[in-house]
């Protein structure tokens, strides 16, 4: 078996991986990173974030008004002391993105130009047109390769993490161009492999997004935390799932129903103004203006489309200059997927599955609990999004912790001494052997590819908008019986060279673990709060049992065990959560109390 | 996806297979796929691959245009297959085959090496005018010193352009249209100061001059990049650039 031994190790290189690449080898160029991606980096999920990052950076803001919009849209489930360690390093962080080329979009003076998001007071997302994940992915990428330090391991598949001694020291890759495996040890490991919405039938997700980090830590004994928080985005494709950005709304879009009615503000949105107004109407937040979709659709006032029922997303008035400028990918998509030219004509639009709130749980340094691995991007439940994340907070969240985790790795690598080699490479071995095992068994005939539509298909049932005890209860059953069937699936290839049936087959493995912490933290969880919303008697927040941080643990051959930890509040006591009219008067009483 | 069993229309798709270390060389296989009318060829591969043969090898990721994966041929073209629609295409089969002047690593999986050494070796990424700290804020940037470089930011690493290019047909060696319009991007930057030394890596042989302006990179973009335009341009630089020295060499 081949031997990489590096400093650090980088398991994905999308936004945060390319982060911490760069952070570490700025720190210290002695350094070998060894930075692994299952794709070509720029092909990684961050590069289909649309709508933009955020940062403060107008006079008018401040970082407790982004601290307050956080918590508050987090529904108080975040971790404030990290929440504020956050909106204190985003703007440095765009900054440091821009001298590195980012083309952000400028306002007439050569000054960046900032654009309004849900849930956000004040404008505060950095942009750069609607591609704005596309471009920051693609100028971290192009950066990086003036670091010789950082060796890209691009297009390997990471089968497993190497521990040994108590702490991560590795991991065991399998290159699909040859079929071979790679035993990379370091003396630390940084996760940055993305969420896990694939899990979910109608997703945004791309098809690399399948939970590979969060399932690696989690059989080597890390827990999931906060899994239950699935993020519906409000406005994606029916049947595509493909995403429509928050920045439409941003810029002025409005949602209608089949009626042509702004339905918003009949769930609590309101009040209707001719120009937009944050934390208002189509600039609430993403749980909330998924959730009055689920009630529109119950009462009947959704259209049917091929692909599900719908409303409209009209950015007609915007005219066709300002989409061209502000929203061009939305344009093509339209014209090309749908041909609807949104200057002419109405988009429908459902929610998707769209962000994993929770993860392998991270302290405000990026390191998780188990020694030498740090965790950072989507993959990580740094505790900064609660309940619901804010459209804009997860771009940012990708740099900060990205450069945190990379500065940590570097600081804990110099720090301790690897194991004997010989033994990290016989536990790749093992590893090796047994994803082997997956692709040459005989199995029972079956195909993977129908477990994963059956997934896909009980998360959307059991673990949609709305959740009740018997339709979680089922998810959870179908998705053991799942993991039963997996364990006997009959590969049709068994080739060696760019076998991606295996490497699907490795994913789905992946996939199942991540959706029961899914199913069962979001059972357990008997109480109504952001993302996680229940029909069955539990309606309501229940700041008395549940303002905890669900933790699930990998049991082997049974479904996770669920336990709670606590939230850290600093500043900002739990109180009640309201957006448009409501959200506003509350508001004035606080500053009127405070002045 | 459609249920195959079930379908009521279909469509025949010409897939070129490969395997190596099993087929001596590359054949065709022909798949009939249930047809919808929203249905792009990536999804037409994907039915392919979870219901009728699992050892179908391609990249796909994003599945709306912008991570640049899934280009390929598609009935002699190269397009992406993500926002390439069975509606679209002519009735008949549809033909699927690999990027066309890569090498074959396996079905439509081309190798992507030598592309990626491309990008990097022409300093793609800001070499400071002046450099400036984070604390310093950002610096400023004009639309107008935006408009200078954007389009060529746009482009998403495809290669459809290097499957069309003629030149990089004939010749592997040619930086081609992608890289050039990336060298462009940075070269027509206002922050940037690292032009020279850009300029330096494409006067050879395998550099700007080797293209003979067909243009058809332009054509098959699908971000509207305008590779030829960049090329065009530093056609320009690299003459203006060679007249130069000998210029700077006088007055020594």
């Amino acid at each position: 078996m081949d031997h990489f031994d590096a400093d650090v190790l980088i398991v994905g290189a999308g936004g945060a991986g390319l982060r911490a690449a760069i952070a570490v080898a700025e720190a210290d160029p002695s350094l070998t990173v060894a930075l692994v991606s299952k794709v070509l980096p720029m092909r990684s999920h961050t590069v289909a974030a649309e709508g933009g990052s955020a940062g403060v950076i107008q006079s008018t803001d401040s970082l407790e008004a982004h601290f307050h919009d956080t918590v508050a849209g987090g529904d108080w489930l975040c971790e404030q002391d990290v929440v504020e360690f956050f909106v204190s390093r985003s703007t440095p962080e765009m900054i440091q993105l821009e001298h590195w080329g980012c083309p952000w979009n400028r306002k007439p003076d050569g000054n960046i130009n900032v654009r309004a998001f849900g849930g956000m007071k004040i404008e505060r997302t950095w942009f750069a047109a609607d591609r704005s994940g596309f471009h920051i992915l693609h100028t971290l990428f192009q950066t990086s390769t003036k670091f010789p330090s950082i060796k890209r391991f691009d297009e390997y598949f990471c089968v497993d993490l190497i521990v040994d001694d108590g702490r991560a020291q590795g991991a065991t890759v399998l290159s699909p161009v040859t079929g071979a495996f790679t035993a990379i040890t370091a003396r630390s490991v940084i996760l940055a492999t993305g969420g896990a919405g694939r899990v979910f039938r109608q997703n945004t997700n791309g098809g690399v997004v399948t939970g590979d980090g969060m399932a690696l830590a989690y059989r080597h004994g890390v827990p999931l935390r906060d899994m239950e928080f699935m993020q519906y985005h409000p406005t994606c494709m029916p049947g595509t799932g493909l995403l429509f950005t928050e920045a439409c709304r941003g810029e002025g879009g409005h949602l209608v129903n089949k009626d042509g009615y702004r339905y918003l503000q009949d769930y609590g949105l309101g009040p209707v103004t001719p120009e937009p107004r944050n934390k208002t109407m189509e600039l609430g937040p993403r749980d909330r203006l998924s959730q009055a979709f689920w009630h529109e659709s119950q009462k009947g006032r959704t259209f049917e489309t091929p692909g599900g029922d719908a409303v409209w997303l009209d950015l007609r008035h915007l005219g066709a200059a300002k989409i061209k400028e502000r929203l061009p990918l939305i344009r093509e998509m339209a014209i090309e997927f749908m041909d609807i030219d949104p200057a002419l004509g109405q988009i429908p639009v459902r929610p998707a599955v769209h962000y994993t709130m929770g993860g392998v749980p991270t302290d405000i340094r990026t390191a998780t609990s188990l020694p030498g691995l740090y965790a950072a991007g989507e993959c990580a439940s740094s505790g900064i999004h609660g309940a619901n994340r804010l459209g804009s907070n997860s771009l940012a969240e990708l740099f900060v912790f990205g450069h945190v985790a990379g500065d940590e790795a570097v600081k804990f690598s110099r720090g301790v001494s690897a194991s004997d080699s010989g033994k990290l490479i016989d536990q790749a071995k093992a590893s090796a052997a047994k994803a082997l095992s997956l692709r040459d068994q005989k199995g029972g005939g079956e195909r993977h590819a129908v477990l994963r539509k059956e997934m896909a298909l009980t998360m959307e049932k059991g673990c949609g908008i709305y959740r009740d005890a018997a339709g979680m209860q089922a998810t959870c059953d179908k998705l053991a019986e799942l993991k039963r069937r997996y364990r006997e699936v009959t590969l049709e290839d068994k080739s060696a060279v760019w076998n991606t049936d295996w490497v699907t087959a490795l994913e789905l493995g992946y996939e199942l673990d991540v959706a029961e912490a899914v199913a069962a933290s979001a059972l357990a969880r008997r109480e109504s709060r952001g993302a996680h919303q229940r029909l069955d008697g539990y309606e309501n927040r229940d700041d008395a049992h549940f303002l905890a941080h669900s933790l699930a643990t990998y049991r082997e051959a049974a479904a996770p065990e669920i336990s709670y930890g606590p939230v850290k509040i600093t500043t900002s006591q739990p109180a009640v959560r309201a957006y448009g009219a409501l959200g506003e008067a509350l508001e004035a009483k606080k500053d009127a109390a405070h002045a | 996806m459609p249920d195959v069993a079930l379908a009521a229309k279909t469509v025949q798709l010409k897939v070129l297979r490969y395997r190596p270390g099993q087929d001596a060389e590359p054949s065709y296989g022909t798949f009939e796929v249930p047809y919808t009318d929203d249905m792009s060829v990536l999804q037409a591969l994907q039915t392919i691959k979870d219901e009728l043969d699992s050892s179908l090898s391609f990249r796909w990721s994003c599945r709306m245009a912008v991570c640049g994966s899934c280009g390929m041929m598609i009935n002699g073209t190269p397009k992406l297959a993500c926002n390439t629609f069975l509606r679209n295409l002519p009735k008949g089969p549809v033909t699927v085959e690999p990027l066309n002047n890569f090498p074959i690593e396996r079905d439509l999986v081309v190798s992507v090496g030598d592309f990626v050494k491309k990008i990097e070796s022409i300093y793609p990424y800001i070499i400071p005018k002046t450099p400036k700290t984070v604390e310093e804020g950002p610096y400023l940037q004009t639309p107008a010193q935006m408009a200078a470089y954007e389009s060529f930011s746009d482009c998403i690493n495809c290669m459809l352009c290097y499957a069309a290019c003629p030149q990089f047909g004939e010749n592997p060696a040619f930086i081609g249209p992608g890289a050039m319009a990336l060298l462009q991007r940075y070269n027509g930057d206002s922050r940037d100061g690292g032009q020279q030394k850009r300029l330096d890596t494409i006067h050879g042989e395998d550099g700007v001059w080797s293209c003979t302006a067909v243009g058809v990179c332009s054509e098959v973009c699908p971000k509207q990049v305008d590779p030829a335009n960049a090329i065009n341009q530093n056609k320009t630089n690299s003459a203006f650039d060679f007249f130069l020295r000998f210029v700077r060499k006088d007055a020594r």
